[in-house]
């Protein structure tokens, strides 16, 4: 709006006959071509009536008008993520049971084979060790949303070939390490519906940032 | 006692280039001293590279899987508030992709009125702006919380680096595509193969936000980002999302791997603080530091602080162990979330000396010790750590952590 009023006040100062020919500038500071056709006058009247009832128009328009419309097949290839309330949990299931094999030939050899970690981080026990000297953050101690880890699985694992398993296999392995991690049976179906439905033993222990928490600021 | 001792040395620096320039008149010499010649130098070339005699590297710990791992900026040897592009911390979680900027793109959509995808040339033409500021992982200094300390600035404090970005805005982005009532976050994604994920408030994308495609004067590097990342002033580097190619606006967090597993605190008490996204203020002398050796005399110290919560207003020294502290000289310009050099001349006197500085920021908060940190916040922590750092120098100039 305040451009297309900017707009008008430039055309109608150029409607004068003494405006001198220099460029203007728009309330978005944009420099802009003055309008010096002999006939300006009439055009500049002309706009100005236009612009009147473009001026709500212009204030939802883009002001660059740069790029282009995605089609909602393009946004749903590109968007994966899931939200702890569902949100973006594809069709299909899976099972602990299903996906033990799975787990030992993709997972078990950076994750151990209980899940105790081995080389990369460990997945399973450490529930309870929170507030001992030796805290050990697993997803079953310390992840606080199990939709996390469907989302992690299919997003990023196995670390040296992400984007290889089937959603059926990243449902399986959600399954199976929620399975290792005491939180559901070993034949819990776990899909869009049931997943975010797990209650996570860790999910009342994140707190918001209370920072600055040291440092004697001054009031 | 600076002052005095800058003005002794300008002027003796006077007296010795006037003799010398009276003995070189004196004598005969040939105008060249080497009766060989002197060969030519190197032509002109097209991209330059650094003196065969400037070994400095970024440092990088033994790791079975060096594409989730980190490198670390040579703090100890800079000079200045900028970083060079090459020496710039590294953390990465799935390896560097190969991008080709042709093939890019950045789909902006959720709560937007317009979802819109960007190539590289669109997003070039749109209004772009420059500015420096540093870039720190919170798990830098994370030694520093355990009883294992590391040796060097670097090794301790080397994830943590600064340079000009230039790109465009997240704000002018995000209100030409027009944010929907309700909005509160947005989730930012990488185009790396894990496809590493971050939700960042909407307040802090409009506020100060940018989507670079620039670094130090030219594009960016494969590992900081190429051809596009986010760079969010102040906040912890793992937002700052790199090879950046799609944003949505949300209501609320996603609740990723990387802001619930990691980089969330844990406290005393078994509860975690979650997006604990801003970075306090931190100060470190960089020279002398650990691995250095001074000798007795003359020694500038010299050394880097930078806040997540505007400018650095005040840098003090102590060589005594914290006993008296003296104002530190901030090198111009002092920039908001960016790095601030430090100077504080010195004369060492060949006796033992602790060395160390504290920060004070625009809004009052003064650098704290480590020993207030973990009363309040224990030590298992991980992230976070901007404790006073001390270097010990011992009688014969060795410098070592304390």
């Amino acid at each position: 709006m305040a451009m297309a009023v900017s707009l008008m006040r430039s055309l109608l100062a150029s409607i004068g006959e003494k405006q001198p020919l220099t460029h203007v500038r728009g309330s978005d500071g944009l420099a802009q071509q003055p309008n010096r056709s002999p006939e300006r006058k009439r055009v500049g009247l002309f706009l100005c009536l236009h612009l009147l009832t473009a001026a709500a128009l212009l204030a939802q328009s883009p002001k660059y008008g740069v790029g282009r419309a995605p089609t909602a097949e393009e946004i749903r290839q590109w968007s994966i993520s899931v939200r702890p309330d569902g949100k973006g949990l594809p069709a299909g299931s899976g099972t602990a049971a299903a996906g033990k094999e799975t787990y030992a030939n993709r997972c078990a050899r950076c994750h151990g084979a209980h899940g105790e970690g081995r080389d990369s981080v460990p997945l399973a026990g450490g529930v309870g060790s929170l507030t001992t000297p030796t805290p050990l953050k697993t997803v079953a101690s310390y992840w606080p949303y199990a939709t996390t880890l469907f989302d992690y699985v299919n997003r990023a694992m196995p670390f040296d070939k992400p984007g290889t398993l089937t959603t059926n296999q990243v449902y399986d392995l959600t399954a199976y390490v929620l399975f290792l991690g005491g939180i559901i049976p070993e034949n819990a179906v776990i899909d869009k519906d049931s997943l975010p439905k797990v209650q996570m033993p860790n999910r009342a222990g994140f707190v918001s940032d209370p920072r600055p928490d040291t440092g004697g600021k001054k009031k | 006692m600076s002052q005095d001792l800058r003005t002794g040395r300008r002027q003796w620096m006077g007296v010795a280039a006037a003799l010398g320039a009276a003995l070189a008149a004196c004598r005969k010499a040939p105008p060249t001293g080497d009766a060989s010649g002197r060969l030519l130098g190197a032509p002109v070339r097209d991209y330059g590279a650094r003196s065969p005699f400037e070994t400095d590297t970024r440092a990088i710990a033994d790791t079975r899987f060096p594409e989730t791992w980190s490198s670390r900026t040579p703090l100890q040897d800079s000079v200045g508030m900028l970083t060079p592009s090459s020496l710039h911390f590294e953390r990465h979680h799935a390896g560097v992709p190969t991008i080709d900027p042709a093939q890019h793109r950045l789909l902006v959509h959720g709560m937007v009125d317009r979802p819109t995808i960007f190539t590289m040339e669109e997003l070039k033409r749109l209004p772009s702006t420059s500015r420096i500021c540093f870039l720190e992982c919170s798990g830098n200094s994370s030694s520093e919380w355990g009883n294992k300390p590391g040796r060097t600035a670097q090794q301790i404090h080397g994830l943590a680096s600064c340079s000009e970005w230039t790109g465009v805005p997240l704000s002018l982005v995000l209100n030409e595509l027009g944010v929907q009532q309700g909005a509160q976050w947005l989730l930012a994604e990488g185009a790396d193969p894990c496809r590493m994920q971050r939700s960042l408030p909407l307040a802090k994308a409009l506020d100060d936000t940018l989507v670079v495609w620039g670094q130090n004067g030219e594009a960016l590097r494969p590992e900081q980002g190429y051809p596009l990342r986010l760079i969010v002033p102040g906040f912890e580097g793992n937002v700052n999302v790199k090879w950046l190619r799609r944003i949505e606006v949300t209501d609320g967090p996603y609740m990723t791997r990387d802001e619930t597993s990691h980089y969330t605190d844990l406290m005393p008490d078994g509860t975690a603080r979650q997006f604990t996204l801003m970075m306090d203020a931190k100060s470190l002398i960089t020279y002398p530091s650990g691995g250095h050796r001074i000798k007795p005399g003359f020694c500038e110290i010299t050394g880097l602080a930078w806040t997540g919560r505007g400018r650095i207003t005040r840098v003090e020294v102590s060589v005594d162990g914290g006993a008296r502290w003296s104002d530190a000289a901030l090198q111009a310009p002092v920039l908001s979330k960016a790095f601030t050099r430090f100077r504080l001349p010195w004369r060492w006197d060949g006796g033992e000396a602790e060395l160390q500085s504290r920060c004070t920021d625009e809004t009052g908060y003064v650098q704290p010790t480590k020993e207030a940190l973990v009363a309040v916040r224990g030590v298992q922590s991980n992230y976070h750590n901007n404790g006073i750092m001390v270097w010990k120098v011992d009688g014969d100039g060795g410098v070592t952590h304390a």
